[in-house]
């Protein structure tokens, strides 16, 4: 009797289901698509909002001139839009992160995948994503607070927001990034390898260095360009820890991104007018930025997969 | 090195003790533990210098552990505790002062499936003399090409690879690649070859020419094999060890062991009853 109800019950639900899988179809269809919907329509509204002056700026001007005047204190002057200052704190903050993150990172993982065993690696695992759960906010906030006193006291410099605080905690950023790619694309490489490489003789570091890092040069370079997106897109802690001034400064100088520009100057805009255009096209630039350095991510990972299959 | 004692020459088996100086391999009551496991039982076994001998044996027997900790190779995964001396060459290679990139150098190993570095052909074949030689005495391209060229017309695969030394060694063949594991050894000159099943990966043709390649190398090497192929142990080794439960349980000449062997383990291994 109860057999028969559950297995009565059992045959309506997949009778259900037969129903329902159009629409289940349906919904994930348009989940799939409304990716590229969505993408679309990021480029668009960038686009439409900075549409106006696109065709009256002065692109010279725009990437070759250190002029960020969007409202001249003298009333007469027309407000001036160079951002070769601008683009350059962008450049150098991610450089210089770069420089920091990647030796760390690169480290950390050949570390985590190759030497930690057991609970060391699962700890070292779970901290790394830890580290890359803290919100920007957490880190600009470091880099205010903590970081520049320290900077000032330890490399006697006046002003501890810098070109060098900000790279700090964008690498600081990047590096979880980096190690879990890094790590994933180094323990992909076959055992066989490794064994090949030390029963020939091969010290560790060698069999490490000649045979490790050659087979997992995509997924190392992917790591690389992953990190490197994340310090051209980061936008809060730059703005906390970077000092702000858009000059071509070294490394204890101020500095200030595309990112932070547009966070910091889109207060001072009415809707619409040029200065909000132009804060527009830097968005432009920097999406620009962000897309090729995906796409090349893209290609480098589609190379991985490609040889490994 | 001695080339005269031969397998037809020894019918005493080499469980009989015979002058140390003469064995490329001595080992005296191995025990050999991963973690709790006990995978090796007092292992005691004299290996002959110049001939093929063959470990044999179900899977899980501790062949493969055996062969593994000739050159240690098995330490890497950590949990690896050996007790005994394993001697090679006159030399306990479990004794502290005992560098591992030396001992690797005169005892190398071809493995189960070839293993190839992800590198060119060229650079295979001197990885191994890279490693071992400070940069400057390395040599000049010149002599570097001929140590290649030389390494791989003893293997028979010079004709195919001549004109793309430069190519990835992974685009060879399977069978190329296995051979390409034995070449990349020769150069640093070993004086013992282990081979993990060298054959199992290849088709028949593969393994005829491997096993006739394996045969010729015996003139200069020693050379232990762990294979599952009866056949094969049969054709291709001049010595025997069974092996069973991380027991050596018989150790003769191979025509010995398959025609009459000492124990009943054996006689109903090699005639497939388990196994």
């Amino acid at each position: 009797m109860a057999d028969g109800k559950t297995s009565s019950i059992r045959a309506l639900g997949s009778r259900l289901l037969d129903r329902a899988e159009p629409l289940i179809k349906g919904v994930i269809y348009v989940s799939g698509w409304s990716s590229i919907l969505f993408v679309a329509a990021i480029f668009f509204f960038i686009f439409k909002e900075a549409a106006p002056v696109l065709s009256s700026v002065d692109w010279g001007s725009f990437f070759f001139e250190n002029r960020w005047i969007p409202n001249p204190a003298d009333e007469n002057k027309a407000p001036s839009y160079g951002a070769a200052g601008i683009i350059y704190g962008t450049f150098a903050i991610t450089v210089v992160s770069m420089l920091i993150a990647m030796p760390l990172g690169l480290a950390a993982a050949v570390y985590i995948s190759e030497f930690a065993t057991g609970k060391t690696k699962e700890i070292l695992k779970i901290l790394v994503e830890l580290l890359a759960a803290i919100p920007s906010i957490i880190w600009g906030f470091i880099g205010l607070v903590i970081m520049s006193p320290i900077i000032q006291w330890v490399f006697g410099v006046e002003v501890g927001v810098n070109l060098f605080n900000a790279s700090l905690m964008v690498a600081f950023m990047a590096i979880p990034l980096i190690v879990s790619i890094s790590e994933d694309s180094l323990r992909a490489v076959p055992d066989s390898y490794r064994e090949a490489a030390l029963a020939l003789g091969a010290s560790r570091w060698e069999m490490i260095y000649r045979v490790l890092f050659p087979a997992a040069k995509n997924g190392l370079l992917a790591a690389a360009m992953l990190g490197v997106g994340r310090a051209v897109g980061e936008t809060m802690a730059v703005w906390m820890a970077s000092g702000g001034t858009e000059q071509f400064g070294l490394l204890f100088d101020r500095v200030k991104a595309m990112t932070a520009t547009i966070a910091s100057e889109m207060k001072d805009t009415a809707h619409g007018d040029e200065h909000y255009q132009m804060l527009f096209v830097i968005g432009i630039v920097l999406l620009i930025i962000c897309v090729i350095i995906n796409v090349l991510s893209d290609l480098v990972i589609k190379g991985v997969k490609k040889k490994h299959s | 090195m001695d080339s005269s004692t031969t397998s037809q020459a020894n019918p005493a088996g080499a469980s009989a003790p015979e002058g140390a100086g003469q064995m490329s391999i001595r080992t005296r009551d191995v025990d050999l533990f991963y973690g709790d496991f006990q995978a090796l039982f007092g292992v005691s076994v004299d290996i002959k210098p110049n001939i093929i001998t063959s470990l044999i044996g179900p899977s899980g027997c501790g062949k493969t552990t055996l062969l593994r900790s000739f050159n240690r190779i098995n330490e890497r995964y950590g949990n690896v505790t050996t007790r005994g001396t394993i001697e090679i060459l006159g030399k306990n290679i479990y004794d502290a002062d005992v560098s591992l990139p030396e001992l690797r150098k005169s005892v190398g190993m071809v493995f189960q499936r070839p293993n190839p570095l992800p590198i060119s052909i060229y650079e295979n074949i001197i990885f191994g003399l890279r490693s071992h030689t400070p940069k400057p005495e390395l040599g000049r391209r010149g002599d570097l090409d001929d140590i290649v060229e030389s390494a791989l017309r003893e293997v028979q695969l010079w004709e195919v690879t001549k004109n793309r030394l430069k190519d990835r060694a992974t685009t060879l063949t399977l069978e190329q690649q296995q051979k390409l594991c034995i070449a990349r050894l020769l150069p640093l000159k070993p004086q013992v070859i282990l081979m993990d099943e060298p054959c199992s990966a290849l088709d028949a043709d593969g393994i005829e020419r491997v096993e006739e390649l394996i045969s010729e190398l015996r003139e200069r090497f020693t050379i232990v094999m762990v294979t599952h192929n009866m056949g094969q142990a049969k054709r291709a080794s001049d010595e025997c060890i069974y092996m069973y439960l991380g027991k050596i349980i018989e150790h003769a000449p191979t025509a010995e062991l398959f025609l009459n062997p000492r124990e009943e383990q054996t006689a109903m291994y090699i005639e497939g009853r388990y196994g």
